[in-house]
């Protein structure tokens, strides 16, 4: 995430989600496609905040219930949450929230970097904020949220 | 597809080299081993010279250089001018070893290697007298397309009989004719049809290969044709290409090199080079096809050449030696989507038997027929898509042999590697990631495992120490075993720095085989020295991580002054495995079939329970720890009632046996292997995932580390003793 850096007049183009009552957003070219809930297998020994595995058209897809990771308390999946497939650096994962609410367009100027908030469990989470009419939207660092790789393939 | 052809024809002669190497190493072992025949020291020989021929093309003079000074010495072998010692054919598998150095630095642009003089030097020295001529090595450093030229009979060669009227044929394509479809190899084909010929190319001096002049046709040919035939009957053949190419024909009695009229000027040199088009056979243009319509014309140059010159003898011989037609090359990738693609068919096959199962058609006898013969094509298919990843662990297995070579030279150490079963096929991705932990392997089993030449005598045994790397298919897996005939694992020794460095408690009470395994805890090296092969303290353990990675185990076993062996046991393929469907606290789970013994009805009567929270099932008269499967994952806190639940034994490579309670047995089938590290990373306890019928995804459990002391123990264990 280097929008800083980048032409400031640039627009970045961004998905909009809720969660509880707070509303996130990733770039949007890191999101692969949006689906429906379907039950996830558990995995044993994994935090809290995965979900489990789902099937994705033959790939093996980990979702991440983003209400735990990011503090809240967890989502029940039902039929009304969609899980947002994203992929950074060649690693996919599905991101279950509440519901998608919009896409923006924002300049990359008006993305301001998060207060220092170490003491908060999402803060290292969000790379900006950002005020689409009125409402605060956080934008999600990815990298952060997704499991920790620990090892190269295996199959 | 890559987008400069040079590239990709660069990388086939690499490919091409491997090949030539690997004969070339297999014929050194028997040149070695009992002298080997005539024969075999013509593979030698073909091998290096092919390879230096690929070389030439591609302008690595260095590596020509080289293979051209060994070429000349194994020259004079073949010739019978120089006698095989066994210090000769040490020299010979030297040279070769530098030889593959000098591919391998002509491959990634790096310097020569270095030391290649000394052998080369040595190599010459063997050959005494017999010199070679000296304007030969001259013609290997023009940088223009370096073909052999050590051909010095062929223009010579007794001319054949006269009889017959001989047509000489220019014949050079313009681009149009190719863009037009048609195709130089065929019509030269069809010139071979209409008598004896012999296919002169004519390469450009300045012959670019690249990517703006790869539509532009560089090649010309001078055939030279003999036969009862008339002007008309040639021009027959290019009837369709007239206008489209440079023709002359002209009957005459030919003088060598006689330049027939071109728009290019053709280098003198290359106007008489037959084997032209042979070696430039590593380009791969259309490189099939050339090579057997240059094949069709040997016959008669090797009868007319009396005594058979080098390249003449190496042609005629190239389809025996090589019988690659019946070969194909084909990109990785292409073979791994085929695999993937058959993966969702298994998948795809599973979900249309449960749909028709729910439709209520499980009744109908020619619908279910037709689902199982649907069942067993796919899984012949699977086979069959297995059988092309999988190849022999032959060229590993060579590799190590130089590894070897090296390692023994470097502690002064005499030492011999045995091999078995070579033919063993494993997945091809298995025998790339094997190669850097089973190297480190021989190379502690040289460093460590065998003695130096006089302990070994003053022990009673040869001074020269044996490792035998054996390959061989068991129950389902592969088992590659590294064993040496060394002193065997100094167990107080181990012992001993695993305290020192903190790995153990001093008090620990360990059996040998606790001992033993200690050498795979990261930060373990009991060489006193630190040498230059092994010893630096990362090994073992990386060994064994990167055998965990493939699915594979691996085991030590040794005894006191007979020997260490190392066992890798190794899933056959990373894509698909048998298993047994189960259900546990409502998931649904794969045991791998390969490691269940038996599946009993769990009577409560023969749980006996040991400590706390341990328990153990009494089953045939054996003792075996008794795990429920899911509490161990986590997935519920406390056993289910016992009385309906079902046992599966499970076994390891190391024979150490354990029980899970599980509650339902679904069936048995073969699931895909889906991996789970490149989204999420390793669990513990469970080796991949794969997709189920209804297209829910299951976890395939690996029960040997589940059940393994090491097992990470949850809260759950906590909760439970509590």
């Amino acid at each position: 995430m280097t929008e800083n850096t980048q032409n400031a007049a640039q627009e970045i183009e961004l998905l909009a989600f809720r969660l509880g009552e707070q509303e996130y957003c990733v770039d949007i070219m890191s999101v692969r496609e949006i689906r429906g809930w379907s039950r996830a297998t558990p995995l044993p020994f994994s935090p809290g905040h995965v979900k489990g595995v789902i099937n994705l058209r033959g790939t093996v897809l980990p979702v991440i219930d983003l209400a735990v990771r990011l503090g809240m308390p967890p989502i029940e999946g039902d039929e009304r949450n969609v899980i947002i497939v994203v992929s950074v650096n060649g690693q996919t994962a599905g991101l279950l929230v509440d519901a998608v609410s919009d896409i923006l367009s924002v300049a990359r100027a008006d993305l301001q970097p998060p207060p220092d908030l170490t003491a908060d469990k999402e803060s290292n989470c969000i790379s900006a904020l950002t005020l689409v009419d009125n409402r605060l939207i956080r934008m999600l660092q990815l990298d952060t949220v997704l499991p920790t790789q620990q090892n190269d393939t295996a199959a | 597809m890559s987008t400069d052809p040079m590239a990709e024809i660069r990388a086939s002669f690499f490919i091409e080299c491997e090949e030539l190497m690997e004969s070339l190493q297999d014929a050194l072992v028997i040149l070695d081993e009992d002298g080997g025949d005539s024969e075999t020291i013509n593979v030698v020989f073909r091998a290096v010279h092919s390879i230096k021929g690929g070389a030439g093309a591609f302008g690595f003079d260095d590596l020509v250089a080289f293979a051209h000074r060994f070429e000349t010495v194994l020259d004079q072998l073949r010739a019978g001018k120089l006698e095989l010692t066994s210090d000769a054919t040490k020299l010979f598998i030297q040279g070769a070893d530098l030889l593959h150095d000098h591919i391998r630095a002509a491959q990634s642009d790096s310097a020569p290697p270095a030391g290649a003089e000394d052998v080369l030097k040595a190599l010459e020295a063997l050959m005494g007298d017999a010199a070679p001529e000296e304007d030969e090595a001259v013609d290997f450093t023009p940088a223009t397309l370096g073909f052999s030229l050590d051909l010095p009979g062929l223009d010579d060669e007794p001319q054949l009989p006269v009889e017959l009227p001989v047509w000489r044929i220019g014949f050079r394509p313009r681009a149009e004719l190719y863009a037009s479809g048609n195709e130089a190899v065929l019509i030269l084909r069809a010139l071979a049809a209409l008598g004896e010929t012999r296919v002169d190319c004519h390469v450009p001096d300045d012959l670019a290969l690249s990517a703006d002049t790869a539509e532009q046709p560089q090649l010309g040919w001078t055939v030279r044709l003999e036969g009862e035939m008339t002007e008309a009957d040639i021009r027959e053949v290019f009837d369709f290409v007239t206008d489209v190419c440079d023709l002359a024909i002209t009957q005459d009695q030919p003088a060598a090199g006689e330049p027939v009229p071109f728009d290019h000027p053709v280098a003198e040199a290359a106007m008489t080079e037959p084997p032209a088009i042979e070696n430039a056979s590593p380009l791969r243009l259309d490189s099939g096809s050339i090579v057997a319509a240059a094949n069709e014309d040997v016959p008669a140059v090797a009868a007319g050449a009396a005594p058979p010159d080098p390249a003449t003898r190496n042609r005629a011989a190239r389809p025996e030696s090589e019988p690659a037609a019946a070969t194909v090359r084909v990109d990785l990738e292409r073979v791994d989507r085929l695999v993937n693609l058959v993966g969702e068919l298994v998948i795809n096959q599973a979900m249309l038997a449960q749909s028709v199962t729910e439709a209520g058609m499980g009744e109908n006898p020619s619908v279910m027929n037709g689902l199982e013969e649907f069942m067993m094509l796919t899984r012949d298919i699977q086979d069959g898509v297995m059988m092309i990843r999988a190849q022999p662990v032959k060229p590993l297995f060579q590799r190590m042999a130089r590894i070897i070579r090296e390692a023994s030279a470097a502690v002064g150490k005499e030492v011999r590697l045995r091999t078995e079963g070579e033919a063993t096929e494993v997945d091809k991705t298995v025998i790339e990631r094997l190669a850097d932990p089973l190297t480190h392997m021989i190379r502690n089993s040289v460093d460590h495992g065998i003695e130096t030449p006089d302990v070994r005598q003053a022990a009673g045994k040869a001074a020269e120490g044996v490792i035998t790397l054996s390959a061989s298919h068991r129950a389902g897996r592969v088992l590659i075993e590294v064993a040496d005939d060394g002193a065997g694992i100094n167990r107080p020794r181990v012992r001993e720095i695993a305290v020192s460095k903190g790995l153990i408690p001093a008090d620990a009470q360990l059996t040998d085989a606790e001992i033993d395994n200690l050498l795979f805890l990261p930060g373990f090296s009991t060489a006193r020295q630190i040498s230059a092969l092994s010893g630096r303290g990362v090994g073992m353990d990386v060994v064994k991580s990167a055998i965990t990675v493939l699915g594979g185990r691996v085991t030590i076993s040794s005894a006191a002054g007979v020997g260490t062996k190392f066992s890798i046991s190794l899933p056959l393929t990373l894509a698909v495995l048998d298993g047994m469907v189960v259900r546990v606290a409502d998931e649904t789970l794969v045991v791998p079939l390969s490691s269940i013994v038996e599946t009993a009805t769990l009577s409560p009567g023969d749980v006996r329970r040991i400590g706390r929270s341990t328990e153990v099932l009494h089953i045939r008269g054996d003792f075996v720890p008794l795990f429920d499967l899911g509490v161990q994952l986590g997935f519920r806190r406390a056993p289910a009632s016992a009385d309906e639940s079902i046992v599966i034994l499970t076994t390891q490579e190391d024979g150490s046996r354990a029980a899970l309670i599980v509650d339902q047995i679904m069936e048995q089938r073969q699931v895909v292997i889906k991996g789970l590290n490149r989204n999420y990373g390793p669990i513990p306890g469970v080796a991949a995932a794969t997709i189920l019928g209804d297209g829910q995804v299951a976890l395939i459990l690996d029960p040997s580390d589940l059940t393994h002391p090491t097992a990470p123990e949850g809260e759950d264990e906590i909760a439970l003793a509590g």
